[in-house]
């Protein structure tokens, strides 16, 4: 099921009239995520993040560079790319339920069929109770579970996440990333994930990608060969989280090339 | 029920009731309340002209605003939701409703006459335009106002442009359009009473019903129609408002 995403030698350039308005964003980002990997993005803001992930989701176009899943480069945007935007993207008009189910009448799955699906996600989700309740009545925690729902009910074979869990207290974010290596565990999905938050990116991923202030560049790699459950405060957590700071803090020249 | 908002009404036509009592206010040029009240009854049992009744009067006028009113709501809601999907929609059709739009309805009812004749097609035409570019306006602001990260979110679950545009943009500028629909029979409601006054050939309308009281110098019945076209104005976009609560309880 999980595809190998690989992305490469991805520029991209904001055009102006003017020269000096020309924005580089990233001169050349290189990044592979292998299948069923959960790959994280921290970087200072405004480096390019979300544009990265608006990039291989083929909402936004690259100046040049390719993205490659398994191997092949696709002209239009991918069908087996999911993604769960920062602010949860939810449709106002429908309730909990009929959002999750939204991609599933999207594949045109008869009404009884992709509604029993849906209602099985929102148990597992721990949104019973709140099925049948319009984003508005939701707090932020449960918005962004069934952001999530809709996202992986959809069955895609690569997900991408902007920063879902930005927004959310400490404790609910927490929950939440242990609910999602659940998920993911029974799934196994590749994953590409961004966060600012270096302790979230060290406890959920396998691998993560340090990028540099703007223009972008991949600046460090970290593998995370952790155990899990993990333990947020272990030795080696803690060692694998001060390097990624110290790449973070460091006034940046030349990026490194791997 | 609010009595303080009720009181300066009431106070005025307590004054109004004692003015005429008095003999202070003419009643030829402005009848008493209670005047206005016989008017009514007798609009509504012996009919203006003779056998005429109001009822009948308030069906015709309702069947007039009916044709317009959906017409132009039938051919406004998607127009305006193409406009605002597609700029190359938008660019055709805005200037010309910037031109057509400042004509007031009423400056065309020459025009439909000529075109239409004397009838019900004149007066849905009048009414039509009336209600045709606050709906038209209203669903292309609504559409335009859709956060584009929900048409994205869409994409990113393969949505196709039909499924976008019926299941994503049509649901979002629902408050905007009930908006412009609510104005819209306003203006319309306005411009039939104004239509009918010049001409209708069944010899029913409201329009037409207080033209014929004022022909024959029956100034209650004139107020009491004009009473009549404000409440069912009042009872249109009371009922429009409950439709809107209804349909965007997810606001
Ligand atoms: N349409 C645009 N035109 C010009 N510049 C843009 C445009 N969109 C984004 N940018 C610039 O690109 C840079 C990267 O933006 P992006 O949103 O990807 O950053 P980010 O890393 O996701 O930031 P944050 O952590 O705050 O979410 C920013 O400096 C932004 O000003
Ligand atoms: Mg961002």
């Amino acid at each position: 099921m999980a595809l190998h995403l690989e992305i490469e030698a991805i520029q991209k350039v904001y055009p102006s009239e003017s020269p000096e308005g020309r924005v580089e964003v990233f001169h050349r980002i290189d990044l592979s995520v292998d299948p069923g990997q959960f790959v994280s993005i921290v970087g200072p803001s405004g480096c390019g993040k979300t544009t990265l992930l608006r990039i291989v989701a083929g909402l936004e176009a690259r100046t040049s560079g390719r993205i490659l899943l398994d191997g092949r480069e696709s002209e239009e945007r991918d069908r087996r790319i999911g993604m769960v935007f920062q602010d949860y993207a939810l449709f106002p008009w429908r309730t909990a339920v009929r959002n999750i189910e939204i991609g599933l009448e999207i594949q045109g799955m008869p009404q009884q069929k992709r509604r029993s699906l849906a209602m099985k996600y929102v148990r597992v989700f721990g949104l019973e109770g709140f099925a049948d309740k319009y984003p508005k009545e939701l707090s932020g925690g449960m918005k962004q579970r069934v952001a999530i729902a809709r996202t992986l009910v959809a069955n895609p074979e690569v997900v991408l996440m902007d920063e879902p869990f930005g927004s959310l207290d400490s404790q609910t974010r927490n929950r939440l990333q242990d609910f999602l290596l659940r998920i993911w565990r029974e799934r196994k999905d590749t994953i590409l994930f961004v966060t600012h938050n270096v302790d979230e990116a060290v406890y959920l991923s396998d691998r993560i990608a340090v990028l540099s202030p703007r223009p972008a560049a991949v600046c460090g790699i970290f593998d995370v060969a952790l155990e899990r459950p993990r333990d947020r405060t272990g030795p080696e957590a803690n060692r694998i989280r001060k390097e990624i700071l110290e790449l973070l803090h460091r006034p940046h020249t030349s990026p490194v090339t791997f | 029920m609010n009595w303080k908002r009720l009181a300066p009404p009431l106070a005025v036509l307590v004054l109004w009731q004692a003015g005429s009592t008095a003999g202070l206010i003419p009643g030829f040029k402005l009848p008493s309340p209670l005047q206005v009240l016989g008017g009514l009854a007798d609009l509504a049992l012996r009919g203006m002209p003779p056998g005429h009744r109001l009822h009948v009067h308030v069906l015709y006028s309702l069947e007039r605003v009916l044709w317009g009113y959906g017409l132009a709501v039938l051919v406004a809601v998607p127009l305006g939701i193409l406009m605002g999907w597609s700029r190359r929609v938008r660019d055709w059709i805005e200037p010309l409703v910037e031109i057509l739009r400042p004509i007031p309805p009423l400056a065309w009812i020459p025009i439909a006459i000529l075109w239409f004749g004397i009838g019900i097609r004149s007066a849905a035409f009048i009414i039509f335009l009336g209600a045709f570019f606050p709906v038209l306006l209203n669903t292309v602001s609504g559409v335009r106002s859709i956060d584009p990260l929900l048409i994205e979110a869409a994409q990113m679950l393969n949505a196709g442009r039909r499924f976008i545009f019926l299941k994503v943009l049509l649901p979002g500028s629902v408050p905007s359009i009930l908006t412009g629909m609510r104005i819209g029979i306003g203006i319309g409601w306005m411009s039939l009473v104004a239509a009918e006054f010049t001409g209708v050939r069944q010899g029913y309308g409201l329009g037409y019903m207080i033209m014929t009281a004022r022909d024959i110098q029956r100034p209650d019945e004139i107020l009491a129609g004009m009473l009549v076209i404000g409440l069912i104005g009042l009872g249109i976009d009371g009922g429009l408002r409950l439709a809107e609560r209804r349909l965007v309880r997810w606001r």
